[in-house]
C-alpha cells in the first residue's frame, strides 16, 4: 500500500525537519563562521561558548528554571492528577476546565495572563516570576500524562491498600506512587523540554535580574549569524537526546509488569 | 484525610491564583483606560474594544488570520498524507518514525528558527545552491517576507499537525477500509466517504493547535519577517512590552481567547456529530 | 448475642439516588461459612463492601463483636478482603504483597517474616515468595490473594466473587481448599458468589438475596429441598412447578388437591381450606418416569411425551411434555438393576412424583 510517492512525501518531510537542524550542528563544528563553506573542523566555536560569561549564565539559569520547575510541575501535577482521579470535590469541573485552558491557551495568551498576576501580586519579574510561570503551563502535560496511567491501573489495587490498613497518604506512597512513577518521569522529562523550549512566555515574564536562554539569544540572532548559537542548538540536542534515551530505558522497565 | 485535604487545596489554590485570577484580571484589564504611568487605570471603558476596529488594527489582525490560516492548510496538506503513511505502517516503524519527528521539536524552537533564517538568508542555503548551480544571478529575496514567516511557522508547529492525525488515523478499523471495498468504493470514493469523515476529529484538532498558537509566534515574525507586525502575537507584544498600552493588549488577547473559544465549541461540535454517527471516540488529542 | 459475630441492622445504601439497599438486617455467627448468593446486581457485594468498609451505608449500623464499625474507614477495621480479580500489587513481590497489611498496622519487623511464611504455607506457595504476581498462574495469584487476606488474622475474611475468574476444574480445587482453610483458621468468610452449586457447596448457611432484599436463608439444604418462594426455587437449581388448588383438608397437613388436573395427596405446612391456590414444587429427581405399559393403574400420574433426553454421565435427564403442554425436567440415576434404560424421542411415558418429596408454598402473586 506505501507507494514510491507517499515515501518520497515522508522523505522530503524528514528532510524539511532535519536540513535546519543538521545545519546547525555542521556548522558548529565549521572553522568559517559565515554560511555553507567549510573551512575545516573546530572547536574554537564551542571555545567561544564557554567564554562567552552572559550566554553561559543565561544557560545555566535556563537549566536551573527548567530542572526547578519540573520537578515542582511535577509534584504538583501528580497530586493534580491525583485528585482529579480519586477525589470527588466541589469545583474539581472548574479545576479540570482551568487545566484544559491551560493546555489550550496560544501562549502568548498564558504569557501576557502571568505577566499582569505578576504585577498586581508585586512579584518582581525575574527568577520567581519565570518558575512560577513555566511550573503553571508545564502543569497539565503532567496532569494528563500520570492521569492516563492513573486510569490505566486497578481501582481495587487502592481498596486492597486501604483494606490492608493503608491510609490516604500510605497507599499514595506504597501504591499509587511506585506504579504511576514512569508517568512521572515521563512528565518531567516532557516538563523539563517544554520549559526549554518555551520563548513566548519568557519574553514576557522575564527581567533584567535574572536572564534566561532565549531572551539572550533572541538578541543574539536578531541581529545577524552567531555560531555560538550553533554550538548551543548541537548541545541542547544532545541533552534531549540523552533525556531521551534515559525516557526510553524507562519505559522498557514499565513493560516488566 | 489530611493527605486528601491538602491535595485538593494545593490544587485549587494553584489553579485559582495563576490561572483563573490572571484571565479574570487581563478581561478586567481590558476594560480599562490606558494610563502609561500605571499601566491601567479607571474608568471602566469599551475605548479598546473599539479601537480593534481602526482599519490599522483591523487589517492587522485579518493578515495574521490569514497567516494562519495559509500555515494550517499547508500544515495540513503535508500532514494529512504524512500521517496516514506513517499510520498504516507497522507498529514499530511507526513508533521509530514517529519519535524522529519530534526529535527536532527538542531544541529550542527559537534557535530552529535561527536555523530557517539561515538557509532562507541571501547566503543562506537556498541562494547559494541556486547561485552555484547557475538558476539566478542575484540572491531572491526569501528572507523578511510573508513565505518565510509561513516557512518558519510549518517547520516549528508541522508535529502538531501530525501528532492527532496519527492518532487518529491509528484507530481507524481498516475493517470499514475493507467492507468499502467491497461494497465497490474506488480509493478517491473511500478516501471521500470513509475516511475523510472519520477523521475529522484528528483534522480539526490538528488545525485548532496549529492555528492558534500560530496567530501568537512574535518570533518567527521578528525573525523571519522582518521588522513587520505580521502577526496578531508582534501587535500584543507590542501593546504590552513597547508602547505600554495594557487595555489595548489585554483586549487584543480577549479577541484571541474568545476565537479559541469559538474554534474549540466548533471542534466539540463537530466531535459529537461524528461520535452519533459511531465514528472515532473524542480522545484525539 | 456473643454467638453472631457481625451484625448488619436498618442498612440503606444509595447509589445516586437508586435504592440498592433498604432496610438490609443480616446476622453472621462466629466461625461459619456464609454466603451471600444472588443474580448480578441484587445489591450482595454491596453488603460486602459495606462491611470492608469501602462503601459507606445512608444508614443502619454495622457490628463487629459487638462494636460498631460503621464509621470506620475501611483501613481501621478488622476484616479483610479477597477481591474478586486479586488486586496485587504488581510492583510488589509475594512476599511484600503478603507482609503488606501487617507492615501497614505497624507489627514488628521481626514478627512479619515468620508470619508471611506461615500464611504462604497454609496456601501451598511457600517456594513462590520472591516471585512477581505476573508469574504466577490465575490460581496462583487466587492463593496469594487469601494468603494476604488471611495473614491478617481478621475476625471476618470476605471473599468478593473470588473464585469467578477461574476454570471450573481448578474452581473445584479451590472451592475445597477455601472450605479446608476456614476450617482450619476459625476465621468466619463471608462469600459472595452468583454460583449457586458453589454456595450449596461450601457454605455452612447461604442468604439467597434479590433485588436489595434478603429473600431467604438457611442451611443449603434448606434452600434447595424447602425454598420459600418461587424466585429462590427457580434460582437455586431446575425446579418443575405444579399449580395447584386445595380441594380438602385431610388433617396433619395433609390435603387433598387438585395439582395440574390430577387429584393428588400433599403436604402443606400451613393452614388452608377449600380453593386455596398454591404451587407444588419438584426438583427434577423428585420425578418418577414409567414406561406407558408399565404405569400402575391404580396409581394417579401424568401422561406425556419423551422431547429430548441428554445423558450426563451420572444421571439421565429427559425433557417431557405433559398433554396440558407444559414441560417438565425429569432427572434419573442410572438404576444398577437396569443400566441402559432409555427413551426414545417421542415415546409416550408416564410420570409421577414420590409421595412425600413435593415442596408445597402458597401462590405468589407474580
Amino acid at each position: 500500500m506505501i507507494t514510491p510517492f507517499k515515501w518520497s512525501l515522508v522523505g522530503l518531510v524528514f528532510v524539511y525537519l532535519y536540513l535546519p537542524i543538521a545545519i546547525l550542528v555542521i556548522n558548529s563544528f565549521n572553522e568559517s563562521k559565515y554560511g555553507f563553506e567549510w573551512k575545516g573542523f573546530s572547536l574554537r566555536w564551542y571555545e567561544k561558548l564557554w567564554h562567552n560569561d552572559a550566554l553561559m549564565q543565561a544557560f545555566t539559569n535556563s537549566l536551573l528554571i527548567a530542572t526547578l520547575a519540573a520537578t515542582a510541575a511535577t509534584v504538583i501535577g501528580t497530586l493534580m492528577a491525583l485528585a482529579v482521579y480519586r477525589y470527588q470535590f466541589r469545583m474539581k469541573k472548574l479545576a479540570t476546565g482551568l487545566l484544559f485552558v491551560v493546555l489550550m491557551s496560544p501562549d502568548i495568551v498564558l504569557a501576557i495572563t502571568f505577566l499582569v498576576i505578576f504585577i498586581v501580586l508585586g512579584i518582581h519579574l525575574g527568577f520567581w516570576s519565570l518558575l512560577i510561570s513555566h511550573i503553571t503551563f508545564c502543569l497539565p502535560f503532567v496532569v494528563i500524562t500520570v492521569y492516563a496511567q492513573l486510569k490505566g491501573f486497578d481501582r481495587n489495587l487502592l481498596e486492597a491498600a486501604r483494606d490492608l490498613g493503608a491510609g490516604e497518604w500510605r497507599s499514595f506512597r506504597t501504591i499509587v506512587l511506585p506504579l504511576v512513577m514512569p508517568a512521572v518521569i515521563a512528565g518531567w522529562l516532557l516538563s523539563f523540554t517544554l520549559s526549554l523550549d518555551d520563548v513566548i512566555i519568557s519574553t514576557f515574564v522575564t527581567g533584567p535580574g535574572f536572564e534566561i536562554l532565549p531572551i539572550r539569544v533572541y538578541s543574539m540572532v536578531k541581529i545577524g549569524v552567531s555560531p555560538e548559537v550553533n554550538v548551543l542548538a548541537t548541545l541542547l540536542l544532545a541533552l534531549s537526546l540523552i533525556l531521551v534515551m534515559i525516557a526510553a530505558l524507562l519505559g522498557r522497565v514499565r513493560r516488566k509488569w | 484525610m489530611r493527605f486528601r485535604q491538602l491535595v485538593i487545596t494545593v490544587t485549587l489554590a494553584w489553579l485559582a491564583l495563576f490561572v483563573l485570577a490572571p484571565h479574570i484580571l487581563v478581561l478586567l484589564t481590558s476594560l480599562l483606560s490606558p494610563d502609561t504611568q500605571q499601566l491601567a487605570s479607571y474608568p471602566f471603558t469599551m475605548q479598546s474594544y473599539t479601537r480593534l476596529w481602526e482599519p490599522v488594527y483591523a487589517s492587522a489582525f485579518w493578515q495574521s488570520f490569514w497567516l494562519s490560516l495559509l500555515t494550517t492548510v499547508i500544515c495540513l496538506l503535508i500532514g494529512y498524507p504524512f500521517a496516514w503513511t506513517l499510520a498504516r505502517l507497522p507498529k514499530l516503524p511507526r513508533a521509530l518514525l514517529l519519535f524522529l519527528m519530534m526529535v527536532p521539536f527538542w531544541t529550542n524552537s527559537l534557535i530552529r528558527t535561527y536555523a530557517i533564517k539561515l538557509i532562507l538568508g541571501a547566503k543562506g542555503l537556498i541562494n547559494s545552491t541556486l547561485l552555484s548551480l547557475g538558476l539566478i544571478d542575484t540572491p531572491l529575496q526569501l528572507l523578511y517576507t510573508p513565505f518565510a514567516v509561513i516557512f518558519g511557522l510549518v517547520y516549528i508547529l508541522l508535529p502538531f499537525m501530525v501528532l492527532p492525525l496519527v492518532t487518529t488515523f491509528s484507530k481507524l478499523d481498516n475493517c470499514l477500509l475493507e467492507a468499502a471495498r467491497d461494497l465497490g468504493a474506488t480509493p478517491w470514493q473511500r478516501f471521500v466517504q470513509v475516511i475523510l469523515p472519520l477523521s475529522m476529529p484528528g483534522v480539526i484538532a490538528g488545525s485548532l493547535i496549529v492555528f492558534l498558537p500560530a496567530m501568537g509566534m512574535f518570533y518567527v515574525s521578528d525573525l523571519l519577517g522582518g521588522a513587520k507586525n505580521l502577526l496578531l502575537g508582534n501587535i500584543i507584544k507590542n501593546q504590552f512590552l513597547v508602547v505600554r498600552d495594557w487595555p489595548f493588549g489585554a483586549a487584543l488577547s480577549i479577541t484571541l481567547i474568545v476565537l479559541m473559544g469559538l474554534l474549540l465549541w466548533f471542534y466539540v461540535q463537530a466531535n459529537r456529530r461524528i461520535n452519533r454517527q459511531g465514528g472515532l471516540d473524542d480522545n484525539a488529542l | 448475642m456473643s454467638d453472631f459475630i457481625l451484625v448488619l441492622s436498618g442498612i440503606t445504601k444509595r447509589f445516586d439516588r437508586e435504592e440498592v439497599l433498604k432496610g438490609f438486617d443480616l446476622t453472621i455467627r462466629d466461625g461459619e461459612f456464609f454466603t451471600l448468593l444472588g443474580p448480578s446486581g441484587c445489591g450482595k457485594s454491596t453488603v460486602l463492601r459495606l462491611i470492608a468498609g469501602l462503601e459507606q451505608a445512608n444508614a443502619g449500623s454495622i457490628r463487629l463483636a459487638g462494636h460498631e464499625i460503621a464509621t470506620l474507614p475501611a483501613e481501621r477495621r478488622p476484616v479483610n478482603t479477597v477481591f474478586q480479580n486479586y488486586a496485587l500489587f504488581p510492583h510488589m513481590t509475594v512476599f511484600d504483597n503478603v507482609a503488606f497489611g501487617l507492615r501497614m498496622n505497624g507489627i514488628a519487623r521481626d514478627e512479619i517474616a515468620p508470619r508471611v511464611k506461615e500464611a504462604l504455607a497454609a496456601v501451598q506457595l511457600s517456594d513462590y515468595a520472591q516471585r512477581r504476581p505476573h508469574q504466577l498462574s490465575g490460581g496462583q495469584q487466587q492463593r496469594v490473594a487469601i494468603a494476604r487476606a488471611v495473614v491478617n488474622r481478621p475476625r471476618v475474611l470476605l471473599l468478593d466473587e473470588s473464585l469467578s475468574a477461574l476454570d471450573y476444574k481448578l474452581r473445584r480445587q479451590m472451592q475445597i481448599e477455601l472450605k479446608q482453610l476456614q476450617r482450619q483458621l476459625g476465621i468466619t468468610f463471608v462469600y459472595v458468589t452468583h454460583d449457586q452449586e458453589e454456595a450449596l457447596s461450601m457454605s455452612d448457611r447461604v442468604l439467597v438475596m434479590d433485588q436489595g432484599r434478603a429473600m431467604q436463608i438457611g442451611t443449603p439444604r434448606e434452600i434447595y429441598e424447602e425454598p420459600c418462594n418461587l424466585f429462590v426455587a427457580r434460582f437455586i437449581g431446575e425446579i418443575n412447578i405444579f399449580p395447584a388448588t386445595i380441594l380438602r383438608p385431610l388433617g396433619e397437613y395433609r390435603y387433598l388437591a387438585e395439582v395440574n388436573g390430577v387429584e393428588k395427596t400433599i403436604r402443606f405446612h400451613q393452614q388452608a381450606t377449600e380453593g386455596d391456590e398454591v404451587h407444588v414444587l419438584l426438583r427434577p429427581e423428585d420425578l418418577r418416569v414409567e414406561y406407558i405399559a408399565d404405569a400402575p393403574v391404580d396409581r394417579r400420574g401424568y401422561v406425556g411425551a419423551v422431547l429430548e433426553r441428554n445423558y450426563t454421565g451420572q444421571t439421565l435427564d429427559s425433557l417431557i411434555r405433559l398433554e396440558n403442554g407444559q414441560n417438565l425436567l425429569v432427572s434419573e440415576f442410572f438404576n444398577e438393576d437396569d443400566p441402559d434404560f432409555d427413551y426414545r424421542i417421542g415415546e409416550r411415558v408416564w410420570v409421577d412424583w414420590v409421595a412425600g418429596w413435593e415442596h408445597v408454598i402458597a401462590k405468589e402473586s407474580w
